[in-house]
């Protein structure tokens, strides 16, 4: 069992309650899985400041300060960094891949949680309620956000397990199943030059996605592929900058809501982590079919 | 006698599910923000009337006795599950596995119910008043599933002397789940369900009758070598 939570808001008056109205979901999903969380949050302007890209890194052992200055001499340019419970972010004034690539440069070991130019993710090994308190999500703003509550089946528990995972620019993949078939797949990507981090089932959907729309395919294209390509149970939720989508297996046991206003789509793995938001007793509410993807674009 | 009423934002489930498991229990409940929560009024034993206003999450109703139920809203996984007598009504629309393994009773579903509905039913009706999801009645063993909307894929996979009516399309069949023809009894029973369930102008010569072959759970001599 794991959680599953996103918000993609419509109604721009809603930006503002972006991380209060996440922070509901994800606290609700809380007992579907307590042993890790983690978030991407898209829009917020001070974790990822307008026209500024932003990189997120764990298990740095350096103070922020001397971070700070170890990536900027790797980037050739300044950066600004702040950190949010665990992780490290890291802005600067250059485009993503600049800065991804100047963070593993400079820390190799360390554990990049996501990069892009709108999002910021957040992720680590801990109860939901209390890594929001740590990232003080409450607070956050933005036009979209995903969120996820483990409860560790394939790998290990740490942060490199926890999802989301977000393995390409701006992109963020949320997970509540098992892949039976990831190891073959894995080996596959790695013969492609596919860098993994971690032994983790869903890491290997993320990339598998993350290589299909770095080959110019779309997000739909993308998961109609997984579902051809991978075995076992998921119900996915995948976040772009500008979209939002959402995909079962055949079987589809693993649960899903879809609940839709004139201001705001929101999916979660349970009802009851819809209830909160605003004008839900309106919405259209239904379960996605298996094997259809649902997609939204902003 | 005077309605009594529960909310779920200031009573705890449990003491809700206790106060109605009293031994003796008549009357009339009302529960109300249940905003999603699992196993509201499960295990009721007494034929007592409970309505839920609003969502519920999973399990809703599950081994029921006697009591009706009506949930205002939608239903989450295994709405009703194992009910062994009674009625449960949902207005809007249930998740998967609803009534699943339920013994007795009547399930309502206004609206849609989503994959595996009826699995390993044994005994209940069910009556659907839109479609259904795939995997419905697998295994199922007894009882009747009304459907007046589709059916998924997989419809009475593995079936055993369950009866389906279906009003609408039926997007594929399980294995040893077969088409069958309406006899007079065969109306009559399905008139009798949708009746029960406020369907009653419902014209019985539109839907189909689906069971078992029967070819998949009998033990053939001829193949004893086979095996």
């Amino acid at each position: 069992m794991c959680g599953i939570i996103g918000l993609h808001l419509r109604n721009p008056d809603l930006y503002p309650r972006l991380g209060q109205l996440l922070t509901g979901m994800l606290c609700e999903m809380a007992n579907r899985g307590s042993d890790s969380a983690g978030v991407a949050v898209y829009g917020d302007p001070s974790w990822s400041p307008p026209g500024r890209s932003t990189v997120s890194v764990l298990q740095i052992a350096d103070p922020p300060t001397v971070a700070e200055t170890t990536i900027a001499a790797e980037l050739g340019a300044p950066v600004t960094v702040s950190m949010l419970g665990e992780s490290l972010v890291v802005s600067a004034d250059v485009p993503a891949d600049e800065l991804h690539a100047a963070v593993r440069g400079a820390y190799p070991q360390a554990l990049i949680g996501g990069f892009g130019a709108d999002v910021t993710v957040l992720k680590g090994v801990g109860h939901p309620r209390e890594l929001a308190d740590t990232w003080r999500l409450q607070g956050a703003q933005g036009w979209q956000g995903v969120g996820h509550t483990r409860m560790a089946t394939e790998s290990a528990v740490n942060a490199a397990g926890a999802h989301p995972y977000a393995v390409g620019p701006d992109q963020c993949l949320v997970h509540n199943g098992s892949f039976s078939n990831h190891a073959t797949i894995r080996r596959e990507l790695r013969a492609e030059g596919v860098h993994f981090d971690s032994e983790n089932d869903t890491e290997v959907g993320a990339r598998f996605v993350a290589d299909q729309l770095a080959k110019g395919r779309d997000v739909e294209t993308a998961l109609k592929e997984l579902c051809a390509t991978f075995d076992g149970f998921y119900t996915l939720l995948v976040s772009n900058r500008d979209s939002f989508a959402v995909v079962r297996d055949a079987i589809a046991c693993k649960p899903a809501v879809i609940a839709e206003t004139d201001d705001w789509v929101a999916m979660a793995s349970e009802y009851r982590a819809l209830s909160g938001l605003p004008g839900v007793e309106r919405a259209e509410i239904w379960e996605p079919e298996p094997e259809v993807v649902y997609a939204w674009t902003r | 006698m005077d309605e009594v009423s529960f909310d779920l934002r200031d009573v705890a489930l449990r003491d809700v599910n206790a106060a109605l498991h009293a031994p003796g229990l008549d009357g009339e409940f009302v529960i109300t923000n249940p905003e999603g929560t699992h196993n509201v009024a499960v295990g009721v034993s007494t034929p007592v009337k409970i309505t839920v206003k609003g969502h519920v999450g999973y399990y809703a109703a599950a081994m029921n006795q006697q009591a009706e139920i009506v949930i205002d809203g939608n239903a989450g996984t295994g709405v009703a599950e194992n009910m062994m007598s009674g009625t449960v009504w949902v207005k809007g629309n249930a998740s998967q596995s609803a009534g699943a393994t339920a013994h007795g009773g009547l399930l309502v579903i206004e609206g849609n119910a989503a994959a595996r509905c009826g699995i390993s039913m044994k005994g209940a009706d069910i009556v659907v008043g839109g479609g259904i999801g795939h995997m419905s009645a697998f295994m199922a063993q007894a009882g009747c599933l009304v459907v007046r909307g589709d059916a998924g894929e997989a419809l009475g996979d593995s079936i055993y002397e369950a009866r389906i009516y279906v009003r609408g399309n039926v997007a594929s069949l399980g294995a040893d789940c077969i088409a069958k023809p309406m006899e007079p009894e065969h109306h009559e029973e399905l008139g009798r369900l949708l009746k029960a369930a406020g369907f009653g102008d419902d014209d019985t010569a539109a839907y189909s009758r689906y069971g078992s072959a029967r070819d998949l759970y009998h033990f053939h001599v001829d193949n004893a070598a086979s095996y």
